[in-house]
């Protein structure tokens, strides 16, 4: 063996650095076809939210008193003035649904970035503190994993009074453990890693050893559940809606639509399968990136 | 009539990367109640060619063969059900991780009876009383109790010795043993290798040990076929081989035992076995190989005849010299 | 084994205690007066107040009124109903077993249907039957199920004329419960096409009610298919010359299962939730139905009993699920 042979030592000409890492996980991304649908669709329901006033041909509460429960256009007694037809008290149903698309957003929006944020939190100090602390924050979690969901939802807006607000609140609520179990799972396995004993070794203190050592080590799996969350909060706000516990009539959520259009539905199906149908496409473009999400961002857990 | 048959098997398997070839026009033929040894690296193939005999690769494999014939039946196109007439009762394997092969959510008793059960269609009662004593045959204590055992509560050479009993428990004609002890302690390794041989001699089945250890090969086998990157470079009885290895590859692996090296430093082959993106062309050990000359790199070795061991060179070794070789270089070592 | 199963009823302990807690909290944490609440009238002389607050123990300290509660509710006292007047305990037993009819035929609805959908999809992995399988529970999931029930009854009641739209039984049938199981009083009662009707009136909430359950069993069955199909132990079953059907039924699936027993445990919280707005669609007489009743309603004695029944009954399953996890790993039942 010869000296040459030693130098065939490997370098490893890959780009690093936060851009890179970004592109290799869209490389991967990229290939789950669903997930790019899943994409494009909620892409698309974004754009149709926040150009709702623009798009929309009416307001969603406007009453054409003249065409009540009209059918969609193509069908007999439909006219292109509805696309979709109407409700009972004549509010056009494409309006209602682009301004649906609107709360079902900020919804989504509004509770993931409460739970997550107060979840890490929580989780984050969890994991650190341990002991006594730590303990009776993972019963207070158990507590509320052992309720049924929708129902400590509805019992949690029945103590706080129907309306939108409340719902978001009760269901950021009920997200609480998952995140709150995620990030002190990360903690407490990150803590132990040889990198972090360097950092404290080093003198960083507690706060930024958990925030800038530990925290986004622990980011893939958030993300994940974020995505789930979303889609979660969505249907959550929506069956909220559909018992009359969430956005109250006459605001055009698309789960309170279904509610108000129930006792039509062998007269006028429109009404019922539209606001549903909204839910549906956007709900599964979600859950598509979320798969997605998930066997980009560790591509060794991929399933596939 | 030999046993076994085979007359140029190759593997390939389609990945995402394109096709790759594990097994590359690899024949030999096995009598009956004979041992071989198939040695090589990872990355050999040896374990593929076996499986593929056995039909137990995934789909993405694509496995031909000019012959690939067991005891007088051609193997290739068989339909499943007649193939599975001959797997598990003619031909038995047993794998490297005892501990992971055996079900851990069944009894032992329950994966041995399973076999005399399917294949020789016993009773229950039968199979039960049978399993035990073919439990004592292996070697294991109490082997009434050890039935109602889970694999989980069994040490690694206990669930070595369960897999042989699986794999003899309908009197196969032929044992494959793929790297039986690799995963197993020293103490136990040559326990298992002494059972298989000793069931061996009693049955008189063939037996085929595939393994990496040139030591093992050296206690065990009447006859070597040493593989390397898919392709068969020599085959060999025993003590021919070890006295007079014709392919360079094998000469070097067995300067490479310790026993046999006299230098301070032990010697190593340079290099990296071939993968799917760097197989060379012309001959597949020239990159590793000192004696490889502008020939080598260019045009594929023919096999050499019988009495040079079959040895995929274009300068086989005779006691260390490369036959035909241009210039007279000796081991640049 | 003992171990696990001692170990799992003493966590129960505590979560048992923070389940009454929160369930004595929820009724002081409603707006307004509590004692209203409690009584159910809107406004009192100040003398039936007086008398209402010894009445319902609000004079005494919080925690000897917790401790009154947890006593109350240990010996199946939960108030009455403001409604019905008739004791909430009393009111959850008559509309559970309604309840549990619906759900154990949703679950085995989902069982049934999962298990194999999703054995079936992993051993024909990237066919085209792996991909409908498993978009179509990407879709079971993704819809919110009272809209998949409205749009059931729009098609098989309202354009087929196949199921009924509404109840359990026909009116025209009318026996004493006998197991509250709707399915088997009917075969009791011998009554002429009293079962066939019981059976039209279950199949659409079964169906919607299993739809979730049925695509998280069917996804969870091909992710732990997946991994077993490649581990070694299958790779011997299949040397052994065992027929495909064993190797996969038997070898690969009872491995599968332990992973996918722990799913089916979980669907039990979704199985709850999924009644309440199952039941509300259907006019199913079950708890899930009377809980949303209660509470537009204000009957809180009622929502305060549900709460914490429903809620220890889930815990109750969750640990028949553990311990069946218990049994069939068999690392745990035989531990060394």
């Amino acid at each position: 063996m010869t000296a040459e042979t030693i130098h065939h030592a490997v370098i490893d000409h890959r780009r690093g650095g936060r851009l890179a890492l970004f592109l290799e996980f869209w490389s991967y991304f990229r290939e789950n076809r669903g997930a790019v649908a899943g994409l494009v669709v909620f892409a698309i329901t974004c754009l149709l939210a926040i150009f709702a006033n623009v798009i929309a041909p009416y307001g969603p509460t406007e009453q054409f008193r003249d065409a009540l429960l009209q059918a969609p256009v193509w069908q007999e007694g439909g006219s292109t003035r509805f696309l979709l037809g109407t409700d009972a008290v004549g509010r056009d149903l494409l309006s209602r649904l682009l301004h649906g698309a609107r709360y079902s957003l900020f919804i989504g929006c509004i509770v993931v970035s409460l739970s997550l944020v107060v979840g890490v939190l929580v989780g984050l100090f969890a994991g650190f503190i341990g002991g006594t602390v730590d303990t009776l924050i993972m019963r207070l979690m158990d507590i509320i994993l052992a309720f049924p969901s929708l129902l400590l939802a509805l019992t949690l807006v029945a103590v706080l009074g129907p309306s939108l607000t409340n719902a978001m609140i009760a269901i950021a609520l009920i997200q609480q453990p998952h995140y709150v179990r995620l990030t002190r799972g990360s903690v407490l396995t990150e803590k132990t890693k040889d990198y972090v004993t360097a950092a404290r070794v080093a003198g960083v203190g507690p706060l930024r050893l958990m925030f800038r050592t530990i925290l986004p080590n622990c980011m893939a799996p958030l993300i994940v559940q974020g995505a789930l969350s979303f889609s979660d909060a969505i249907l959550g706000a929506a069956a909220l809606g559909f018992l009359g516990m969430g956005a109250q009539p006459p605001t055009p959520e698309w789960g309170t639509m279904l509610a108000e259009a129930r006792e039509f539905i062998l007269r006028a199906w429109w009404v019922v399968t539209f606001p549903g149908l909204a839910i549906l496409i956007t709900v599964l473009a979600i859950n598509l990136m979320g798969d997605g999400l998930r066997d980009a961002l560790d591509p060794r857990l991929k399933r596939s | 009539m030999a046993l076994l048959e085979i007359n140029n098997l190759t593997v390939e398997f389609s990945t995402s990367h394109g096709p790759f070839r594990a097994v590359d026009g690899v024949s030999f033929s096995l009598d009956r109640g004979e041992v071989l040894a198939i040695v090589g690296e990872s990355g050999s193939g040896k374990s593929v060619a076996m499986l593929a005999v056995m039909g137990l690769l995934p789909w993405t494999a694509r496995v031909t063969a000019d012959r690939l014939v067991f005891d007088g039946k051609e193997l290739l196109g068989l339909d499943d059900r007649a193939r599975r007439a001959i797997i598990g009762k003619d031909i038995t394997m047993i794998f490297q991780e005892p501990m992971s092969s055996l079900n851990p959510c069944f009894t032992v008793g329950f994966q041995l009876i399973e076999s005399l059960q399917f294949h020789l269609g016993m009773s229950r009662k039968q199979a039960r009383n049978r399993a035990i004593e073919i439990l004592r045959d292996v070697g294991i204590s109490a082997a009434e109790r050890r039935m109602s055992a889970f694999p989980h509560q069994l040490s690694g050479g206990m669930n070595q010795r369960v897999m042989i009993a699986i794999a003899i428990a309908c009197k196969p004609k032929l044992l494959i043993a793929d790297e039986p002890t690799t995963a197993l302690d020293v103490t136990i390794q040559a326990q298992i290798l002494d059972l298989l041989l000793s069931l061996q001699r009693e049955t008189g089945m063939a037996l085929v040990l595939i393994t990496h250890s040139m030591g093992v090969v050296a206690e065990t086998a009447e006859r070597v076929s040493v593989q390397y990157a898919g392709q068969k470079v020599e085959e060999q009885d025993v003590a021919g081989l070890f006295s007079d290895p014709h392919h360079p590859y094998t000469a070097a692996l067995l300067a490479a035992l310790p026993e046999r090296s006299s230098a301070r430093r032990l010697p190593s082959i340079p290099g990296v076995v071939p993968g799917q993106f760097n197989r060379p062309t012309g001959c597949l050990f020239t990159p590793r190989c000192s004696y490889a000359t502008d020939l080598c790199r260019k045009l594929a070795p023919p096999p050499q005849p019988p009495a040079l061991g079959f040895a995929l060179c274009h300068y086989p070794l005779i006691a260390g010299r490369p036959q035909g070789h241009p210039g007279n270089r000796e081991a640049a070592e | 084994m003992l171990r696990f199963l001692f170990t799992r009823l003493v966590l129960l302990v505590p979560t048992f205690i923070g389940i009454t807690i929160a369930a004595f909290a929820f009724i002081r944490l409603l707006p307004g007066d509590p004692i209203l609440v409690m009584a159910g009238e809107r406004t009192v002389s100040p003398e039936r107040h007086a008398e209402l607050l010894k009445q319902f123990g609000f004079d005494r300290p919080l925690w000897q009124q917790y401790l009154e509660y947890l006593g109350n509710a240990l010996s199946g006292d939960l108030g009455r109903s403001l409604v019905t007047k008739r004791p909430v305990f009393d009111e959850f037993m008559t509309l559970f077993p309604a309840t549990l009819e619906l759900s154990l035929c949703a679950m085995i609805f989902a069982v049934v249907l999962g298990i194999p959908a999703g054995s079936v999809a992993a051993v024909k992995r990237g066919s085209p039957w792996d991909h409908m399988v498993m978009g179509s529970a990407l879709v079971g999931f993704s819809m919110p199920i009272f809209w998949w029930g409205l749009l059931l009854i729009i098609l098989f009641s309202g354009i087929l004329h196949w199921t009924p739209v509404s109840g359990r039984i026909s009116l025209t049938y009318f026996f004493p419960p006998v197991t509250g199981l709707m399915l088997i009083d009917s075969l009791l009662s011998g009554q002429k096409g009293a079962f066939t009707s019981a059976l039209s009136h279950l199949i659409l909430p079964t169906v919607v009610l299993g739809t979730i359950p049925l695509a998280v069993i069917a996804r969870q069955t091909r992710s732990a298919m997946l991994e077993v199909l490649s581990e070694d132990y299958v790779r011997t079953a299949r040397a052994k010359g065992l027929p495909a059907s064993r190797v996969i039924g038997i070898h690969a699936l009872r491995n599968a299962m332990i992973p996918v027993i722990t799913t089916i445990g979980l669907q039990v919280g979704t199985l709850v939730a999924g009644a309440i707005l199952t039941e509300t669609i259907f006019s199913w007489p079950g708890i899930g139905k009377w809980m949303v009743d209660s509470i537009f309603r204000r009957d809180y004695p009622s929502v305060q009993g549900g709460l914490l029944l429903i809620a220890v009954m889930v815990m109750l399953v969750n640990l028949i699920v553990d311990l069946l996890y218990g049994v069939i790993n068999p690392r745990i039942r035989h531990a060394r």
